[in-house]
């Protein structure tokens, strides 16, 4: 069995070419070497490279929508979401038809790369669109969960994959939010998106907290979230922009007085190189940052 | 949700002729902006609609039927007129053109408009679609051929250079551009226009785009392993 969530994406995705013959993969160059020559000649012309042209492969994907099929498009991060984001928003969207979009890389695993290779805005970026649904899986076999449940719905998907994966699967239902560990009444509840949970669980140990987690930050399960808060302040810890899911969370719990507070990654241009474990602790997003963020009551953005 | 209102209306009205198009036109105003660009496409869209494309508007799904694409979706008052004299609209709806009661905005949309394939407006799009739905097309063995409406301004999005790349090493024959090339580029196409899809591997030819007859013979030439480009001249050519 695979173990990583990229290689979980190639065995996945080849499956669901064989299920499905509306299945068709669009690729710019990266990812490619993924598929096997067999893979490559049992499913024909299904699996698309368009070579390093994003904007023709979200074009190119937007087509093959509007002719029924069902598109998975995958590619590193900055170049599935920001280089063609106008094709996502007027290709995809604007037409009426959808596709499954899978980025690569998170937000550290380029971390020798840098900048050029990062794109912490991903999740935000998306979530200005309507319709889409945004995943944040935690480790590859909620990938595998995230990837399948998207394909079949129909619907435009987001799914953001990374080298990083929690010790442990903490997912039930897909999109629903767990309670990982139980607080006191009066307890701040912290809620963990997708690779960072197990983090946000060390960095927790030992204090009055309530550890949700969720690997689909939009639309978030608002009536599970709101069941599950007792306290009246909310922590959200996501890889990516600091604040990206505050709206969501804020009109989930609308309805009760609460204080919500963001840790994420708030300086995108750090230009701090290194291995991704390294990179993540820069941006304060490894359990002793995490920790350090939760004791300080000071929060990279508060809202 | 396809705008189906009129299409009760589509079986009275047709057919309509070419010289319908003129009265058609002037029963829409408020896009003056973008007067030139519109009638700079009328008569590439009536001969296609009029002599080359396989459509129906009473069965505007049909998988075989050819796909229009109105890639360069700035001033589409022709395409509503053709729409129109063609029985896929109502000409009668023309007139409230851009009105918050009308499907006809000032950019096609697709979700509102019978018989419109792609909403367009913000240039550099409908080519890549165009290459996407021709692989699907193919895949699906179906008949349908795409035709992709470009400008000479609206090649200098690089979008379409990235899809006139892979059209041609993709070898998609059921896929035609057709470039209106009434000089509107910033800064020009030194060697011609046709030659930026030529050396990518596309069939080409050069017509004058108020001429019907050679419209309709350029476009419809046997092109069955590469995508083909007609580049279709209006005015301010020597």
């Amino acid at each position: 069995m695979s173990n990583t969530m990229r290689s979980r994406f190639n065995s996945t995705v080849v499956d669901l070419l064989g299920d499905d013959p509306l299945t068709v993969v669009v690729l710019a160059a990266i990812g490619a070497s993924g598929f096997s020559a067999e893979t490559r000649r049992t499913f024909g012309g299904r699996i698309i490279d368009v070579g390093i042209r994003e904007q023709a492969m979200i074009g190119v994907a937007g087509g093959l929508a509007l002719e029924g099929l069902r598109p998975i498009v995958m590619s590193y991060t900055p170049f599935i979401v920001e280089r063609p984001f106008e094709q996502i928003k007027l290709s995809l969207t604007h037409q009426g038809v959808h596709a499954t979009l899978v980025s690569i890389g998170g937000s550290w695993d380029a971390a020798g790369e840098g900048r050029t290779h990062q794109a912490p805005e991903d999740v935000a970026l998306i979530s200005t669109l309507p319709s889409w649904t945004v995943h944040v899986p935690g480790t590859p076999h909620e990938a595998e969960q995230a990837i399948r449940t998207s394909h079949w719905s129909g619907q435009s998907h987001y799914i953001r994959l990374t080298d990083d994966s929690n010790a442990q699967s903490f997912e039930g239902e897909l999109g629903k939010v767990a309670t990982l560990r139980r607080g006191s009444d009066s307890a701040p509840t912290v809620l963990a998106v997708g690779p960072v949970a197990t983090d946000v669980l060390e960095a927790t140990t030992g204090m009055d907290a309530t550890v949700l987690y969720t690997t689909v930050p939009r639309p978030i399960d608002a009536n599970g979230l709101r069941a599950a808060v007792v306290g009246t302040d909310i922590v959200i810890v996501e890889p990516y922009l600091a604040g990206t899911s505050v709206a969501e969370v804020a009109a989930a719990v609308a309805d009760t007085p609460t204080r919500i507070r963001a840790v994420g990654i708030t300086n995108p241009e750090m230009q701090h190189y290194g291995n991704p474990r390294e990179l993540r602790a820069a941006h304060g997003l490894d359990a002793v940052g995490i920790r350090r963020a939760l004791e300080s009551g000071r929060t990279q953005v508060a809202f | 949700m396809r705008h189906t209102a009129h299409h009760h209306d589509t079986q009275e009205l047709v057919p309509y002729g070419y010289d319908d198009l003129n009265r058609f036109l002037s029963m829409m105003s408020g896009d003056e902006k973008h007067s030139e660009a519109s009638t700079s496409t009328l008569d590439v869209i009536w001969t296609l609609y009029d002599k080359v494309l396989k459509v129906d508007p009473l069965n505007p799904q049909d998988p075989n039927r050819d796909r229009f694409y109105l890639s360069k979706g700035h001033g589409p008052m022709a395409y509503y007129a053709v729409l129109a004299a063609k029985g896929f609209i109502a000409p009668s709806i023309l007139s409230a053109f851009a009105s918050a009661e009308s499907p006809l905005g000032h950019h096609p949309d697709r979700r509102r408009i019978p018989g419109v394939e792609i909403s367009s407006g913000s240039l550099g799009h409908g080519l890549g679609l165009g290459v996407g739905a021709a692989l699907a097309i193919g895949l699906a063995r179906s008949q349908g051929r795409v035709f992709v409406l470009m400008g000479d301004g609206e090649l200098e999005e690089g979008s379409n250079h990235e899809a006139i790349a892979i059209a041609g090493r993709f070898g998609i024959g059921r896929l035609t551009a057709i470039v209106i090339d009434n000089q509107s580029a910033t800064h020009g196409w030194p060697g011609g226009i046709e030659q930026r899809f030529a050396v990518e591997g596309w069939l080409t030819d050069v017509v004058d785009g108020r001429d019907h007859v050679s419209i309709a013979k350029a476009v419809s030439v046997s092109h069955p392993e590469m995508p083909l480009a007609v580049v279709a001249r209006v005015g301010g050519h020597q």
